[in-house]
């Protein structure tokens, strides 16, 4: 596990850090290093230069304000798992991430990384699709959003461009009657998601007015699953059952663990328990 | 003095180990130290039609760039000998780098040696070998088939040896007449070692004295030493030191000898430099020997009542792509000879096809052998149970063979020494609640939903590897005795010179335990020296959990040894009679007259101060002793696992697993704890998770931990863990070994619960591992 010869410059900015990205053709840029090193180690990725924003306080941190809540790109998953305003405001964002590897990997791993490296057993991303999040981009031209249903392109594939910096990711807080639930089928070899899977519900008076079930793991890009049958309804299980069945996939992805076909199957599964806790928390 | 045989002190090796400071190989550094990277094989199977290592040379700071030519040039022996024969056993040679064919993805075709380990790196990706692809064949059933590609052109048929034990006629009569038959066709899965520490060496050869000196991760230095210069490196041996600093685990891969030590020691040789070497885990993972891979049918018969009349088993093993150093003896010595486990079976018939397939080679990890017939056994038993509708239990308690009965003699060579098999069970069910769980079983079963199963698994092992004459004639080209030099230096204090090699058992603690009670001494005021060839006599080394009966039994000789000579120099002393005195608690008394005594300190001085002695008695203190066993030791036990099967989505549970052991004496209960947790945790493993998986291509599609799943800590439970004591009757501590135990028996009782679980549904087997999607396809077809 020898990775291939780089040079390691460190931004102390935003700024700094988009300069180098334009000086150095093909670099990187190093968050926390828990995707990026890997790759290099096993030389998948031989850039010749290596751009640390690791220590950028200013892309650090979590807050709410009007409804809305904003993890900077560089923090940690222990940071959001820990995060007093998301267990408030977004506690299902603090739940997947607190599913994320081992405290080691949550203790290096940022939310940023985990967005823009767009593993498709990321437990992250159909999190921030379910919640209708949008990501913020910074690059020397200026500054744009995209919606995190639009940003996961495909396979480690996304919408952030060669001179742009993720800086944040704003997510609408969970309002009252809404409850959220992040279930993962667990790979027994890497600890990442087979199969994760992000509902949410709101209920007033006993009734149903809005649902939502995106999977991870079953396709190259999270999958949503139309569940809108459910609204008006009371939410019973055999309700739930029949919406989260509705959860279709072309192309599923599969590996010597668990087949396509499967992943398609537990996605069901698990998505009728994810929306089942999110109704039981609503 | 409190005894200290049988408590749990803590181990001495790991103040140093939790605190960073153990040095293992690759942590040492030597002057104008070079590093190695080995090119190997992207194919299973190729012709090499040239290899061009100009572009690596022309990289500044590259050494050497050698390949099987500069092995022929150096007029060395150059392979990788198997050690262990069997009658018409198939030898097509292990060259140390390929010539002219690969035959296995990993197979080293070139090395490079540079001043660093990322140039060496570098310089690899730039030589360049073309390659003929050929057609490959990775299944070990694939492998027998008539128009299977050759894995050597001297064994037809991909057949490197063909074996059986026991007697045909008499299990065919028993099928002939049986009132029940079960029978099963199963695969024993593929299992890489992955000992934390990857195989690493530093080789430091030294043309003005013509030495070399050799660290290694090594369970067995000696061994290693002589295989390295008999076939490979063709030095002479007293020429060559071999060193196993802290070795972090090995679980049976670093017994063997591999072809990648001898290419670091012939670059050494070459550039008269030390030059290191440390596998990077995708190479650990190619090329650390692997475990198991077994296609196996076999079918019990019973009576009427119950009771096993026969045992049938043939089974395909895999070899991999050659001969591993003791892989013959594995599935054959190792295996076939266990398949009576704890039961009385009157005729039983093992045939074993021994395959080459294009893969890395297979031989001995944690358990060799054992954890397959284990498998077998207790599967069938499983089947038996429900075939004669007795259950598990009393179809087992049945068929134990009874505790009058020993010495008790197996139709397949093993002679058991000792045992008592009705308490571990008993004692088990006691454990689990077992008549409370069936009800909850029960009660599940009618309600639907997440279903419980309960396993039984009551193995036998043969350890203690090994009594010489026994294994010699099976085939061994060694003796597997063990030796030790005990010295007591004047002040009383001691240091042990074991052949055993430690690698993380906690040799240091439970050797000086053993030495300290025999002594009457403070287990601190023991040494414990091991894991170098310069310094220790010879040794055997650490493998088949033979470390405590066969390691543990030549200490306990050699003190018993250094008493007797104390007597003497005390009877000198005390102007007595040497018959007369005897040894306790750290003190030469003569008996009769408890006045008259001396302390070992007194002795030990004396005994190194000697000026007056009698012609007939040398000064000094040691004894050293070879230790042979009579037989081999028989641990036993039954383990009890409870799972909960998710039949929505095939994912299984582990609510409780219970294990009663019988591993005799028992020296430190916490390292034999220890010792069964880190078995039953890769026994587990290898039931629910483990697979080496090869595509057909023979590309190993498992080969990063990415994709292989070693158990980690949140994947198991907390074990229940008590001991029935049936001491060893043969050796002078009366215990048996605890090694391998945990990885033999679990396999077996966690697929056993899983099918026990799903029986409702018709299965009554899934071959390990027991993957959710499995478990869910079987529960759906
Ligand atoms: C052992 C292990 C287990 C893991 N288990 C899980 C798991 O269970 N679930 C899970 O979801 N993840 C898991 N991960 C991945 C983990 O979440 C990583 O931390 C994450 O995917 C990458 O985050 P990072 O900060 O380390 O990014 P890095 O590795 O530093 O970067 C990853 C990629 O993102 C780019 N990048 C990083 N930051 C920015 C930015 N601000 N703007 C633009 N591009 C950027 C980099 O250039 C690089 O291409 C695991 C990782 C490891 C090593």
């Amino acid at each position: 596990m020898y990775p291939a010869q780089f040079d390691y410059r460190r931004a102390g900015s935003v700024d700094e850090a988009l300069s180098l990205l334009q000086e150095n053709e093909d670099a990187k840029l190093m968050a926390g290093g828990h995707s990026l090193i890997p790759m290099m180690k096993l030389r998948l990725a031989q850039p010749p230069v290596v751009i640390d924003i690791g220590r950028l306080d200013e892309l650090k941190g979590i807050s709410e304000a009007g409804g809305s809540v904003r993890v900077g790109s560089l923090t940690t998953h222990a940071d959001i798992a820990a995060s007093d305003v998301l267990a408030a405001h977004c506690p299902v964002l603090a739940e997947a991430a607190g599913h994320i590897g081992d405290a080691q990997v949550r203790n290096r791993g940022t939310i940023g990384g985990n967005i823009a490296h767009a593993d498709p057993g990321s437990d992250i991303p159909p999190v921030l699709v379910l919640l209708g999040a949008s990501v913020h981009l910074q690059s020397p031209s200026g500054t744009r959003s995209v919606a995190a249903g639009d940003f996961f392109q495909d396979l480690l594939m996304t919408d952030v461009g060669e001179d742009e910096i993720l800086t944040h990711v704003d997510a609408p807080a969970l309002g009252a009657g809404t409850g959220a639930a992040y279930l993962k089928f667990e790979h027994p070899a890497s600890g990442y998601a087979v199969v994760g899977a992000a509902a949410a519900v709101t209920v007033q008076g006993g009734r149903c007015t809005g649902a939502g079930l995106v999977v991870g793991g079953v396709s190259a890009t999270p999958t949503t699953v139309d569940v809108s049958s459910l609204v008006g309804t009371d939410l019973s299980d055999d309700a739930i059952a029949a919406a989260a069945s509705g959860l279709d996939a072309e192309d599923p992805i599969g590996d010597i663990f668990a087949s396509g076909d499967y992943r398609v199957h537990v996605g069901k599964v698990y998505g009728k328990r994810a929306l089942a806790a999110a109704r039981d928390r609503a | 003095m409190a005894r200290v045989l049988g408590t749990s002190i803590k181990r001495r090796e790991d103040p140093a180990l939790i605190t960073g400071r153990g040095k293992y190989t690759d942590d040492l550094k030597a002057e104008g130290m070079a590093h190695a990277a080995i090119v190997r094989s992207p194919y299973a199977h190729a012709r090499i039609r040239g290899i061009d290592t100009s572009g690596a040379e022309a990289l500044p700071g590259v050494l050497a760039v050698l390949t099987a030519r500069d092995v022929a040039a150096a007029g060395i022996p150059g392979v990788v000998p198997v050690g262990w024969l069997l009658p018409d056993l198939k030898t097509p040679a292990h060259p140390m780098i390929a010539a002219d064919t690969v035959r296995h993805v990993g197979d080293a075709v070139a090395v490079v040696v540079a001043a660093d380990r990322y140039l060496a790196r570098d310089a690899a990706e730039r030589v360049a070998v073309d390659y003929e692809p050929l057609d490959a064949v990775a299944d070990v059933v694939a492998a027998l088939e008539d128009d299977a590609p050759a894995v050597h052109e001297e064994a037809p048929g991909n057949v490197a040896f063909d074996w059986e034990i026991g007697e045909r006629e008499s299990v065919d009569a028993a099928f002939a007449s049986a009132a029940h038959t079960v029978e099963l066709d199963l695969r024993n899965n593929r299992l890489i070692p992955h000992a934390i520490e990857p195989r690493a060496v530093l080789a430091s050869y030294d043309s003005s004295t013509g030495e070399m000196t050799i660290h290694m991760t090594s369970q067995n230095p000696h061994v290693h030493r002589l295989l390295m210069t008999l076939a490979s490196l063709g030095m002479p041996e007293h020429k060559v030191r071999i060193v196993a600093p802290e070795v972090g685990g090995g679980f049976g891969s670093k017994i063997h000898h591999y072809a990648d030590e001898a290419i670091v020691g012939l670059c050494s040789m070459k550039l008269d430099r030390p030059v290191k070497w440390t596998a990077t885990r995708t190479e650990t993972n190619l090329t650390d020997a692997h475990g198991r891979d077994h296609s196996t049918r076999c079918a019990l018969a019973l009576d009427a009542d119950g009771r096993i009349t026969g045992l049938r088993v043939d089974t395909a093993a895999a070899m991999g792509a050659y001969l591993s150093t003791f892989a013959p003896a594995v599935p054959t010595y190792l295996y076939g000879t266990l398949m009576s486990g704890q039961y009385d079976i009157p005729a039983i018939h093992c045939h074993v096809t021994g395959v080459f397939t294009h893969t890395t080679p297979v031989d001995a990890y944690r358990g060799a052998g054992r954890p397959e017939a284990t498998y077998v056994v207790e599967r069938l038993m499983h089947l038996a149970g429900e075939a004669t509708g007795l259950g598990p239990v009393e179809v087992r308690r049945r068929n134990f063979v009874s505790p009058d009965a020993f010495p008790y003699q197996t139709q397949v060579a093993l002679a058991y020494d000792s045992g008592n098999y009705g308490p571990a069970m008993d004692r088990a069910l006691e454990m689990i609640g077992y008549d409370d769980l069936r009800s909850q079983q029960a009660s599940r079963r009618d309600n639907g939903g997440k279903q419980i199963g309960i396993g039984f698994s009551s193995y036998i092992e043969a350890c203690g590897l090994a009594p010489s004459a026994v294994v010699g004639s099976l085939g061994a080209q060694a003796g597997q005795w063990e030796s030790a030099d005990v010295r007591v230096h004047p002040t009383a204090s001691v240091t042990v010179y074991t052949g055993s090699s430690s690698h993380g058992q906690g040799h240091e603690t439970t050797f000086s335990q053993i030495v300290a009670d025999r002594l009457g001494i403070e287990p601190e005021a023991v040494e414990v020296i091991h894991g170098d060839t310069d310094l220790v006599q010879f040794g055997m080394g650490t493998y088949g959990s033979r470390s405590a009966a066969v390691g543990g039994s030549a200490i306990a000789r050699s003190v018993d040894k250094i008493i007797e000579k104390g007597k003497k120099i005390a009877a000198h002393l005390l102007e007595a009679s040497a018959d007369d005195l005897e040894y306790e608690d750290g003190n030469f008394r003569v008996a009769g007259s408890p006045d008259r005594s001396l302390g070992l300190g007194d002795v030990a001085l004396q005994a190194y101060l000697a000026h007056n002695y009698p012609d007939d008695l040398e000064p000094g203190l040691s004894a050293t002793s070879f230790y042979d066993p009579a037989n081999f030791t028989y641990p036993f036990g039954t383990h009890v696992c409870v799972v909960e099967v998710d039949t929505e989505t095939g994912s299984i549970e582990l609510l409780r697993y219970a294990a009663v052991d019988d591993v005799g004496n028992v020296i430190n209960p916490m390292i034999v704890d220890g010792q069964l947790h880190g078995g039953l945790a890769q026994g587990i493993g290898q039931a629910l998770w483990e697979n080496a998986v090869y595509d057909d291509s023979g590309q190993l599609v498992s080969g990063s931990l990415m994709d292989y799943a070693v158990p980690k800590i949140h994947n198991l439970i907390p074990f229940e863990l008590d001991r029935t004591t049936t001491p060893c009757p043969h050796n002078p501590l009366g215990v048996k070994g605890v090694g391998e135990a945990g990885a033999i028996a679990s396999p077996a009782a966690v697929v056993n619960a899983v099918v026990d679980a799903l029986s409702p549904f018709g299965i009554s087997h899934i071959d390990m591992p027991l993957t959710p999607e499995k478990v869910w396809r079987a529960v759906n077809s």
